[in-house]
């Protein structure tokens, strides 16, 4: 599904750009797609309705006629709206009170409060070194305090205990008095997960705000979720006066139409995001990185990140050093090259983060099979002993037989991976000797079937 | 507040409680508000004409339903208001009754659990969707059919889920069997083995949160579903994805990735109650057509319910 919104919107820019200026009718036919592709990003219907409306004043404009291919001249257009609804305001955490700074979290069920309360805890510890403390109100789930109590530790912040026994507002304010007392600069209330429809905990969650005066209410939205969040976020805005919006899980493959949805309701400043478990998973917002994801551009920067995140640092510098040096590049290393790149998420998933067209080229050159063949290599590889490994050149015809039908194929193919490999090697040595540009003309040869 | 509390815990007898129909019709109530409401003032026009069919389309898209579950449902009602010569907005009505629940009827297959013992259930999902919740529930929906169960806790990742799901089989005396850390196909592979020891109904197995982008984790899912084979090879009998219904279009996209990693049998959705979007399952309908189970609807324990297409879409529109 995701393929088909990608693949449209090139398909959309295509067929305009044969035409030589914008008539109503094709910006029509365009709008409509866009609108489309915003709803299948889970963007609410009613903001897509205003957004169209913007989109469409500004395209009959002299935006367009100045630029060279309409459609993608359209296509701009929107993404620049796009930016700039979600982007503006953001300042970051303001702290500036007198300190405890107290930050109130609330959202959904599952949203992922806590989660981003010790990432956001974990963050200003480690850049602006706050003091900080955390205490969670959420007595109704079982073992939620425990599971702040737990993450905290991982985020090196301080904890404070509460049960489940007690009152949520009579929490807050014991651990607001211990802040206090021990010169905390920032105290983390995390609360239990609600629905906004529950009258009972708006209302308990409205208290706790009082209790604590809060200088700033996090809002904390699954990037997921769907045309609910309009109504959602309009009912905790109503309730509590929030100053900012987390987006979570933006690991996931979700084009997060909601992010869109929660600020254009609200209007408070989309201030981070958050990316998978590890509690280092945190970052600033980049409306325009949004914008490309909810529009199935592609999001080019985020596959340098991954590429960064699933890259084990220690390993690529001792790799980097081998390179450096010229020798004992041997087939355990190459083995682990493609064990780092099946991390990234494998060649499939790093094609459907390129923009439409590339990714269409890409897929045309056989980019589906590659995984396949990847699997394939480390089976050859781990058929082979350690000594081999490290040593390819002993290989002669009786063990590349043992070691073929240890992984289920052809002496063919054990002969094709030395190849590749033998290739790989002769290029580390260039590199040594001499420059990156040689370096990325023998990259071809590494990744099999990219030839 | 502590009340609430209770409630939660499921202290109130179950035979005190109003009939299921009732329940799913109060859970659902914002559902109905939401999309009912707004078709039923749809359905008062006078007459069918274009506005009418892009409102519905409108009413339909804010629902989650999705850009081509709703393209179909159209279609058919465009169809019918053709064939059967349809004139007045209630007859409309009526037509799109059918249709969904047309849609939805092949999703509506009753989990049985009595043709294995144990009857193993492996429940997975993303992050958040209500895994451990869900499992509670179930494991008491099975109590009340006079059968025991046994928790696996197998998410050995979350902070505190591993307590999270011990607390829960404390307080309701069913046995949790539970690792220090470790590998979740462990610890699912030794409560397999102890549920055979014990002469255990049914063993749920809880595994951690994960998107479908992750592969290593998608990889080491299908790992616990292997290693379930190897401790009792008809098994598992059946893969449960738990699904938010919250979440919208990408509700699809983990259908599809949960059910090519480790072949998804059943469905869960939960938090029905809390938003407006029934439409979802309509779009499961359309483009995954895999068995929705059970549907929750409430906070309550005794509010997991099994998903009839007649009730649900019933619900839907009573009262409108």
């Amino acid at each position: 599904m995701l393929d088909n919104l990608t693949q449209r919107l090139a398909k959309v820019v295509k067929t305009l750009r044969g035409q030589a200026r914008l008539t109503e009718d094709n910006i029509t036919e365009m709008l409509r797609e866009v609108r489309m592709a915003l709803l299948e990003a889970d963007v609410a219907l009613p903001v897509i309705k205003e957004l169209i409306a913007r989109v469409k004043e500004k395209a009959v404009g002299q935006e367009v006629i100045a630029s060279l291919t309409p459609g993608q001249a359209l296509v701009g257009v929107v993404h620049r709206e796009l930016t700039e609804l979600m982007g503006g305001g953001n300042v970051g955490l303001n702290l500036a009170t007198q300190p405890p700074a107290v930050i109130l979290m609330s959202g959904l069920q599952g949203a992922g409060k806590t989660t981003t309360t010790a990432k956001l805890g974990k963050w200003l510890r480690e850049r602006q070194k706050k003091k900080v403390l955390v205490v969670s109100c959420d007595v109704y789930r079982p073992a939620a305090i425990e599971q702040l109590k737990t993450v905290a530790l991982q985020a090196g912040i301080d904890f404070f205990p509460s049960s489940a026994e007690q009152l949520p507002k009579d929490i807050a304010a014991a651990a607001l008095d211990y802040a206090r007392k021990h010169y905390y600069d920032v105290l983390f209330v995390d609360t239990a997960g609600r629905l906004s429809i529950d009258s009972a905990m708006m209302a308990e969650i409205k208290e706790l705000h009082v209790v604590l005066n809060p200088i700033e209410s996090l809002f904390v939205v699954d990037a997921m979720q769907g045309q609910d969040a309009v109504n959602t976020a309009k009912a905790f805005n109503e309730a509590l006066p929030l100053t900012g919006i987390v987006l979570t899980k933006l690991d996931g493959d979700a084009r997060g139409g909601a992010a869109l949805s929660v600020r254009h309701v609200t209007g408070k400043p989309l201030k981070f995001a958050g990316i998978g478990e590890k509690l280092s998973g945190l970052e600033e917002f980049h409306p325009e990185r949004m914008a490309s994801r909810i529009l199935g551009m592609g999001d080019i920067l985020g596959l340098v990140e991954d590429a960064q995140r699933g890259v084990d640092q220690d390993k690529a510098q001792a790799f980097a050093q081998k390179v450096k040096s010229g020798k004992g590049f041997d087939l355990n290393d190459f083995k682990e090259q493609i064990g780092q790149m099946r991390k990234m998420g494998g060649l499939s998933s790093m094609l459907e983060k390129l923009p439409a067209q590339f990714a269409q080229a890409a897929q045309q050159a056989g980019g589906a099979v590659e995984d396949k063949s990847i699997r394939r290599i480390e089976g050859i590889i781990n058929s082979m002993t350690p000594q081999e490994r490290a040593k390819p050149e002993i290989l002669k015809a009786s063990r590349k037989r043992r070691i073929a039908s240890g992984a289920g194929v052809q002496v063919q193919e054990v002969n094709r991976l030395l190849n590749q490999f033998e290739q790989t090697q002769k290029m580390m040595k260039q590199f040594s000797k001499g420059g990156m540009q040689k370096l990325m003309r023998g990259m071809k040869g590494m990744m099999p079937g990219m030839r | 507040m502590f009340g609430f509390l209770k409630k939660k815990d499921g202290a109130t007898p179950p035979g005190a409680k109003p009939g299921w129909a009732e329940r799913l019709k109060d859970g659902l109530s914002r559902t109905r508000a939401q999309l009912g409401g707004q078709l039923a003032s749809l359905f008062r026009r006078t007459r069918i004409d274009s506005d009418l069919l892009e409102e519905l389309e409108a009413t339909l898209l804010q629902a989650d339903v999705g850009v081509e579950a709703t393209g179909f449902l159209l279609d058919e009602l465009k169809v019918a208001v053709r064939r059967d010569k349809l004139e007045t907005p209630a007859q409309l009505q009526v037509a799109l009754v059918k249709a969904l629940e047309d849609l939805l009827a092949p999703l509506e297959q009753p989990l049985d659990v009595s043709a294995h013992k144990p009857f193993i259930i492996m429940i997975a999902g993303v992050n958040g969707a209500g895994k451990t919740t869900s499992i509670g529930k179930l494991a008491r929906h099975f109590q009340a059919q006079g059968k025991s169960v046994l928790l696996a806790a197998g998410d050995t990742f979350r902070a505190a889920a591993r307590e999270q799901l011990q607390a829960w089989g404390e307080k309701n005396g069913v046995v949790v069997i539970a690792q220090e850390s470790g590998d979740p196909a462990a610890v699912v592979f030794d409560a397999i083995h102890a549920a055979k020891a014990r002469g255990i109904d049914v063993v749920l197995a809880d595994t951690a949160g994960r998107l479908p982008t992750q592969l290593h984790l998608m990889e080491e899912i299908a790992k616990v579903k292997r290693v379930i084979r190897k401790a009792e090879p008809s098994g598992p009998h059946e893969v449960i994805l738990v699904l938010d219904a919250n979440i919208g279009q990408n509700t699809l996209g983990q259908v599809k990735a949960f059910d090519k990693a480790i072949g998804v049998t059943g469905l869960i959705v939960t938090k029905l109650d809390g938003t407006a979007k029934g439409g979802v399952i309509a779009a499961i309908a359309r483009q995954q057509p895999i068995p929705l189970r059970f549907i929750g609807v409430g906070e309550g324990i005794d509010d997991l319910q099994p998903f009839s297409a007649h009730e649900f879409v019933a619900a839907l529109f009573e009262g409108t």
